[in-house]
């Protein structure tokens, strides 16, 4: 056991909603650090179109939680300037999808500068951003993007499925001196967990958890589907001992924790909402074989979005998006 | 005070001298680029002297600037040594950026150099960046941030310069109108008559300067400069100015004819102010070619200093991703190509 999940245990803990677990972790964060303020649309009076920065306007003021024109160009390269001149901002992205439009700023200035500088600009940066189908928000606001940040070098991504995970990684993006892009899935902003209530909980960026032990099958999830994951496993537990994985971090991801379990289990899924292609799912699949191989027992299957945009009509929407029976099926189809 | 004040005769001398070191930086940059000693790609602001010149002149030393592509004459302008400057052209590990940058990306972010750019229109959202740190912190410093003609086309300036109007923070826009964007000529971009029209979309003042005379363009930001630390917001300044070189080095230039070259050339900016500083009786010629040897000499030992610099070890290919390395590159690290290693995987 890791000292951080031995911390974890240990801890006084209390039951929060994901929301709660992050507008939480960004309370803690501008008490503790005047460099720190939020910056966004309507994340001041307004509390959030998702309502995650809720009445931190009022707690803070408009100097701290700053709402911007619509123009997510101009906020996040902002954010990227002053990041790199002794502020530590933290983005709020309304919706992924809107992150194209930002685009220009995420990939060339604030991924790049550290590096092209040759170390000489600091960027400690945090953006939060919602992904995720399921309430009929159609193309342009269910999409699920972390595999392109995670994808591009210079950038750190974490996408928590669990309201402490959802916390402690907020407070770490915060306090690192990296870029760090959050995903925050819509759909389990009300799945409440126990969390852990002392300020310095963190949980490490790069740092897996295990949030059920089994023998047969390795389940790697993210997001949403890390509890319909762990809900499917208790479905079956009589006939398969599922061991489920959070990966909480996908740049960098905890390969030595998903390579453990596949070595136990010898079968695996990959559970992740993006779509299937050139993605998450084949990053994972690609380590476990090149550290794990000879321990597979069975093709490693994938769980995720086929390729389509998310469409609105709830019969059509509900046939792209992935849930707990494909993780069934799937876990199924290599049993 | 800044480095150089336009205001005093001194400070106009030290503007001249500057003006000069520039020229005869991009000159053997150019030289250089042409013999193929230095690589990749890189873009010279002959011509265009006056306008980093008076810019820089009107800051303090401590204010920001965020540059361009066109970068070389912003980083003397602002006080970085031509030697580490020659080195990172030369892709050494003693330049700006441990060679990891080049010319298109020198930077000193300690010095107020937020960096050369590589993506026109990318600097003034950092720049406005920069002024919500200082707005932040209440600090006593401007931020500017420089763009060519062609930026102003681009949809990040208009973000960046309407952030920074409303929320009057102490940024400066100087457009460097060189007539140019890459090979397009300016009205062909744009429907307005003067690019600071635009500043007229913010409610902030726009002002159009003759970009080949330093003080015109001093005089403008430093008003700009005690507005924006009024707490009165950011001003657009346009300079009107030209390349006397193509886009990039090696770019044949059919957009232009020599005529136009020479017609600009006729209001050469450092041929110019050096007139007006003899006929003012506070430079002499003698002078002047003592500070043309003096550019020339400390040219001459950036080039030596360059050319014996040490060039990064391949290894140092992997430092400076980020603050605290993935295990994803530190595997790599630890086993560099030129050490004969790669990563390998599972045995059977």
């Amino acid at each position: 056991m890791t000292a951080q999940v031995e911390r974890e245990l240990e801890t006084e803990t209390e039951e929060l909603t994901v929301r709660e677990a992050i507008r939480q972790a960004l309370r803690e964060e501008l008490d503790r650090d005047e460099d720190v303020f939020l910056i966004g649309e309507d994340i001041g009076k307004f509390g959030g179109v998702l309502e995650v920065t809720g009445d931190l306007y009022e707690e803070f003021g408009e100097e701290r939680v700053r709402d911007t024109p619509i123009s997510e160009a101009g906020f996040t390269g902002a954010a990227t300037g002053a990041a790199a001149t002794g502020t530590r901002p933290v983005v709020e992205l309304m919706f992924s999808d809107f992150s194209g439009v930002a685009m220009e700023q995420i990939m060339n200035q604030m991924a790049k500068m550290r590096y092209m500088f040759g170390g000489k600009a600091e960027m400690p940066l945090t953006v939060r951003t919602t992904e995720g189908g399921g309430m009929g928000a159609a193309s342009q606001h269910s999409g699920t993007v972390h595999s392109w940040i995670a994808h591009f070098p210079g950038l750190k991504a974490v996408a928590p499925g669990t309201a402490a995970a959802a916390k402690g990684l907020t407070k770490a993006a915060i306090r690192s001196n990296d870029p760090v892009f959050v995903f925050e899935n819509k759909m389990i902003y009300e799945q409440t967990g126990q969390v852990p209530t002392d300020e310095d909980f963190t949980v490490p960026i790069g740092e897996a958890a295990v949030e059920r032990e089994g023998e047969d099958v390795t389940v790697v999830a993210t997001q949403r589907l890390v509890g319909e994951s762990l809900e499917t496993a208790e479905s079956i537990a009589d006939d398969v001992d599922v061991e489920v994985i959070d990966t909480r971090s996908l740049y960098p991801l905890d390969t030595e924790t998903i390579v453990e379990s596949v070595r136990k289990t010898g079968r695996l899924i990959v559970a992740d909402e993006s779509p299937l292609s050139y993605g998450t799912h084949a990053e994972i699949v690609a380590r476990v074989q090149e550290e794990a191989f000879f321990s597979l027992d069975a093709p490693i299957q994938r769980v995720g979005t086929p390729d389509t945009h998310m469409p609105f009509s709830p019969p059509l929407e509900n046939e792209v998006l992935p849930d707990g029976d494909d993780v069934r099926a799937a876990i199924e189809r290599i049993s | 005070m800044a480095d150089y004040d336009l205001e005093s005769a001194e400070g106009r001398v030290e503007a001249l001298r500057r003006m000069v070191l520039i020229r005869a930086f991009d000159e053997e940059a150019g030289d250089r680029f042409a013999d193929g000693e230095i690589p990749g790609f890189v873009h010279l602001y002959i011509g265009e002297e006056a306008v980093g010149v008076g810019t820089c002149g009107a800051l303090e030393p401590d204010d920001y600037i965020a540059s361009t592509h066109r970068g070389h004459g912003h980083c003397i302008a602002k006080g970085l040594d031509p030697k580490y400057m020659m080195a990172e052209l030369y892709g050494k590990s003693e330049g700006y950026c441990n060679g990891k940058g080049g010319s298109m990306h020198i930077a000193d972010v300690d010095a107020g150099m937020l960096g050369a750019n590589g993506i026109v229109g990318a600097g003034p959202p950092l720049a406005t960046g920069a002024a919500l740190s200082i707005d932040y912190q209440d600090r006593d410093q401007v931020a500017v941030g420089f763009l060519g003609d062609g930026a102003v086309a681009q949809g990040q300036v208009h973000e960046a310069i309407n952030l920074a109007s409303t929320w009057d923070l102490p940024a400066v826009f100087v457009v460097e109108n060189n007539q140019y964007g890459e090979g397009t000529p300016v009205e062909k971009q744009h429907n307005v008559d003067n690019l600071s029209d635009t500043a007229g979309a913010y409610d902030i003042p726009g002002l159009t300067v003759d970009g080949m005379d330093v003080t015109a363009v001093a005089e403008a930001v430093s008003e700009a400069r005690s507005r924006a630390r009024a707490g009165e917001g950011p001003t657009l300044v346009e300079a009107e100015t030209y390349r006397y070189r193509g886009h990039y080095e090696g770019d044949e230039e059919p957009y232009r004819d020599e005529e136009e070259i020479e017609r600009w050339k006729d209001r050469d900016p450092i041929e110019s102010f050096k007139d007006r500083l003899i006929d003012r009786g506070e430079l002499t010629e003698s002078e002047f070619e003592e500070m043309q040897a003096e550019a020339e000499a400390e040219i001459d030992a950036a080039i030596e200093y360059a050319q014996d610099a040490d060039l990064p070890e391949p290894r140092e290919a992997y430092d400076d991703m980020f603050a605290e390395m993935p295990p994803e590159i530190e595997r790599f690290a630890g086993a560099a190509r030129t050490d004969g290693g790669r990563p390998g995987g599972d045995r059977p």
